[in-house]
């Protein structure tokens, strides 16, 4: 019989208080009974519609089955035949609006917990599994795939599962991309995402770090050392700025920066030498998921007050809404309607202020959202010394710049097929925010897979 | 892990490590440079290559001993390795079409102004070098500079080489005297580079200067090292690290470049009271 409770088996998490004042993991996770208890929630349907909500097509019913019945490990060679990531993904893909907005539980009550299910079985198997990852046959084809992030390591490892021989070439000196540098610690454990790339290197992917393709070589020396087929997931660029006053101020920070400091350079840990400001007062300017992970993570810097300065109102955040949950849990303060129209400092040129003017919503935008507009002489200042912005990023110009016969878009999006993610110089592929803009990991993952499967059919149709 | 074939001490306080790195060698480009991290817990910082060599896979960098970082890696010696070595970043610096040239280094900023000196010469431009040093026990690469230049100015602070005076100083006056420089180049601390194009402006003579900024990634990712060229925001890692310096906001660069000052200085006095004591338990 299945469980019908209306409602998702909590997940038991840190108390707001504590949390933010710990980079330790909001969200603790199911133990094996409140598991199976979720799992039973799941009607088993036949129309499986929570499968063609999620972008790597994972085969859901089937492992939440395993988990009704205790075969944890079952469950999570379920999982893996479709997603290289699933400790991940488990805890930042946005479910709500993906697998869970398809559940038939949701028509009355809540989804069943799919995230949560699937972050359970992903962690249960790195704790309890001592197998290694079995490694494909060789098929004699090499591929090169460039940047190491979300959609990278999608790739590398669909290819790898088919016997492809993979050259990783990541930028930084430590794999992994945003899940690295952007993500925080408190939302996605930097040890998960390196034991999640330990198995691809166990199923035989070679990356390497500190090669910054684009400079120290480009698409063509790829070519030439023998890569039948190249993929390029190099991720988001260069950060947006608002072109407002004061944004060369100290103290004004790019989301970008100030999480790299804090996630992949540790500037929260005092063994490492990486400095940072940590301010008092902050306003972190913008409505994503990445301006709550800067504001959250401000908070356990240890500042007093954080503000989330949007310039819509909340129904049009494009965050998550258990991120924006957890953010006012945590006491961010939100300020809504809002938008910054300069940053003041004092005489060293330090942040003392920004000035912002309250907004009100008008006719829908091509967004479809409603248009804020300024309400004349409704300016204002909020005293902060520190101000990040979080509004976007511009595709990296580094590849594209230096790949002859590479289209991108007006905004420096690499132009592809959209079903086989082919570029417009034939075979090499793309994914991700390199592509797409700035978007979510889960998006980058699916195009990442469409790419592997492109690049296999690519090279088995040269022979 | 990249192995240090050579090291050097040019002075004091400034050291040159040949590094092998055999895919930056071969890409390299003179105002191109790298990122190097020291060990695990360590920033990543920029320097810009003082030299290659294509054939034996190497990179030179020039650095000074200023902070934590560059002290630890001053602790490596020959046959140790750095753990992190990244590049080659940036633009090359566009040094054609040039009849007579200026190039003045600032200090550690002389390491870097010989090469671009020498590519001047190469690409068969006359070259003035304007060296500046606080005082003479501080000058480095004096051979290097006289071999890349046709005329080798040395200036100190203090005239303890006997040739009192600003790089300005002697800059100004060579223009006085009917130079008819086309370009100056103008490498190291930001006060002499914002000093140097004041005074070309003056005289209407094109100015590039190199950016030293402070950066994490180095590709265009952070946006840590942006700066105002011309009234726009620009980025020393992907459009740099050379710009023209009468556009260059240099009173926002500055305020800029000591964003961590103080914790930088914190960061240095804790690590020489570390050595102390570990000299002290020796």
């Amino acid at each position: 019989m299945p469980n019908m409770t209306l409602k998702k088996t909590p997940i038991p998490e840190q108390d707001p208080n504590v949390r933010n004042k710990n980079f330790e993991e909001v969200a603790l996770g199911y133990d094996e009974v409140m598991a199976i208890g979720e799992a039973e929630r799941c009607l088993n349907c036949k129309t499986r519609p929570c499968v063609a909500g999620c972008p790597v097509m994972i085969p859901i019913p089937d492992f939440i089955a395993h988990v009704a019945k205790g075969e944890f490990e079952e469950a999570y060679q379920v999982i893996s035949q479709a997603s290289s990531l699933p400790a991940v993904c488990g805890r930042v893909c946005p479910q709500e609006t993906q697998c869970e907005s398809k559940c038939v539980r949701g028509i009355k009550g809540e989804p069943v917990g799919i995230g949560r299910l699937e972050r359970f079985v992903a962690d249960w198997h790195m704790k309890h599994s001592t197998a290694k990852p079995t490694k494909a046959a060789p098929n004699g084809h090499k591929v090169a795939v460039i940047g190491a992030g979300p959609a990278s390591l999608t790739c590398a490892g669909d290819l790898a599962n088919l016997g492809y021989d993979v050259t990783m070439y990541e930028a930084l000196h430590t794999a992994g991309g945003v899940l690295m540098y952007g993500i925080p610690q408190f939302r996605l454990p930097k040890e998960i995402v390196q034991k999640e790339i330990q198995g691809l290197k166990d199923k035989g992917v070679t990356i390497l770090t500190d090669m910054v393709i684009g400079k120290v070589l480009t698409v063509d020396e790829l070519f030439d050392m023998g890569f039948e087929a190249i993929f390029i997931g190099s991720g988001a660029g260069l950060p947006n700025f608002m072109n407002i006053p004061g944004e060369g101020l100290v103290g004004t920070y790019s989301a970008n920066e100030f999480l790299t400091r804090v996630n992949l350079m540790k500037a929260y840990k005092p063994e490492y030498d990486t400095p940072i400001i940590h301010p008092k007062n902050v306003a972190v300017v913008g409505g994503g998921n990445v301006a709550m992970d800067a504001a959250r993570t401000a908070k356990r810097l240890g500042a007093e007050n954080v503000y989330i300065v949007y310039r819509r109102s909340e129904e049009e955040m494009p965050a998550r809404n258990e991120e924006i949950h957890h953010a006012k849990e945590e006491g961010i303060i939100f300020k809504l309607l809002n938008n910054p129209v300069a940053i003041h400092g004092d005489e060293n040129g330090k942040v003392t202020s920004i000035e912002c003017m309250e907004m009100e919503l008008g006719e829908p935008d091509a967004s479809g959202r409603r248009r804020p507009v300024e309400k004349a002489g409704s300016n204002f200042s909020l005293p902060v010394d520190c101000v990040i912005i979080a509004i976007g990023n511009s595709p990296n110009p580094l590849i594209h710049s230096n790949t002859p016969g590479l289209d991108t878009n007006r905004k420096g999006c690499i132009l592809v097929d959209e079903d086989s993610m082919a570029t417009t110089r034939p075979g090499v592929f793309a994914a991700g925010d390199a592509v797409s803009g700035a978007a979510t990991v889960i998006l980058a993952m699916g195009g990442g897979k469409k790419a592997a499967k492109s690049i296999h059919e690519y090279i088995q149709n040269k022979k | 892990m990249f192995p240090i074939v050579k090291k050097r001490a040019l002075n004091d306080s400034m050291t040159l490590m040949v590094v092998q790195a055999p895919f930056i060698a071969k890409k390299a480009q003179a105002g191109q440079f790298i990122i190097l991290r020291v060990n695990e817990f360590g920033e990543r910082i920029p320097l810009t290559i003082a030299d290659y060599d294509r054939e034996n896979g190497t990179v030179t960098i020039i650095f000074q001993k200023v902070g934590k970082t560059t002290m630890l890696l001053d602790t490596l010696n020959e046959g140790d390795e750095i753990l992190d070595f990244i590049g080659p970043l940036g633009k090359a610096s566009e040094l054609e079409g040039y009849k007579k040239a200026a190039v003045i280094g600032g200090g550690a900023g002389c390491a870097i102004a010989y090469p671009q000196a020498k590519a001047l010469k190469a690409l068969g431009a006359q070259v003035d070098m304007i060296a500046g040093f606080r005082n003479t026990d501080l000058i480095i690469l004096e051979d290097e500079m006289k071999d890349a230049s046709n005329q080798l100015f040395v200036m100190t602070d203090d005239g303890s080489n006997g040739n009192k005076g600003f790089v300005t100083d002697a800059l100004r006056k060579n223009i006085e005297n009917g130079a008819g420089y086309d370009l100056v180049v103008a490498i190291g601390p930001l006060p002499m580079m914002k000093a140097v194009c004041a005074l070309t402006k003056e005289y209407g003579i094109k100015t590039i200067i190199s950016m030293n900024s402070i950066m994490i990634d180095g590709t265009g990712m952070c946006g840590g090292c942006r700066l105002t060229v011309g009234g726009k925001t620009k980025f020393a890692c992907v459009d740099g690290p050379d710009f023209d310096g009468h556009e260059v906001d240099f009173d926002e660069a500055i305020r800029r470049s000591r964003t961590y000052m103080e914790q930088e200085r914190e960061s240095a006095r804790e690590y020489n009271c570390h050595l102390m004591e570990g000299a002290k338990n020796a």
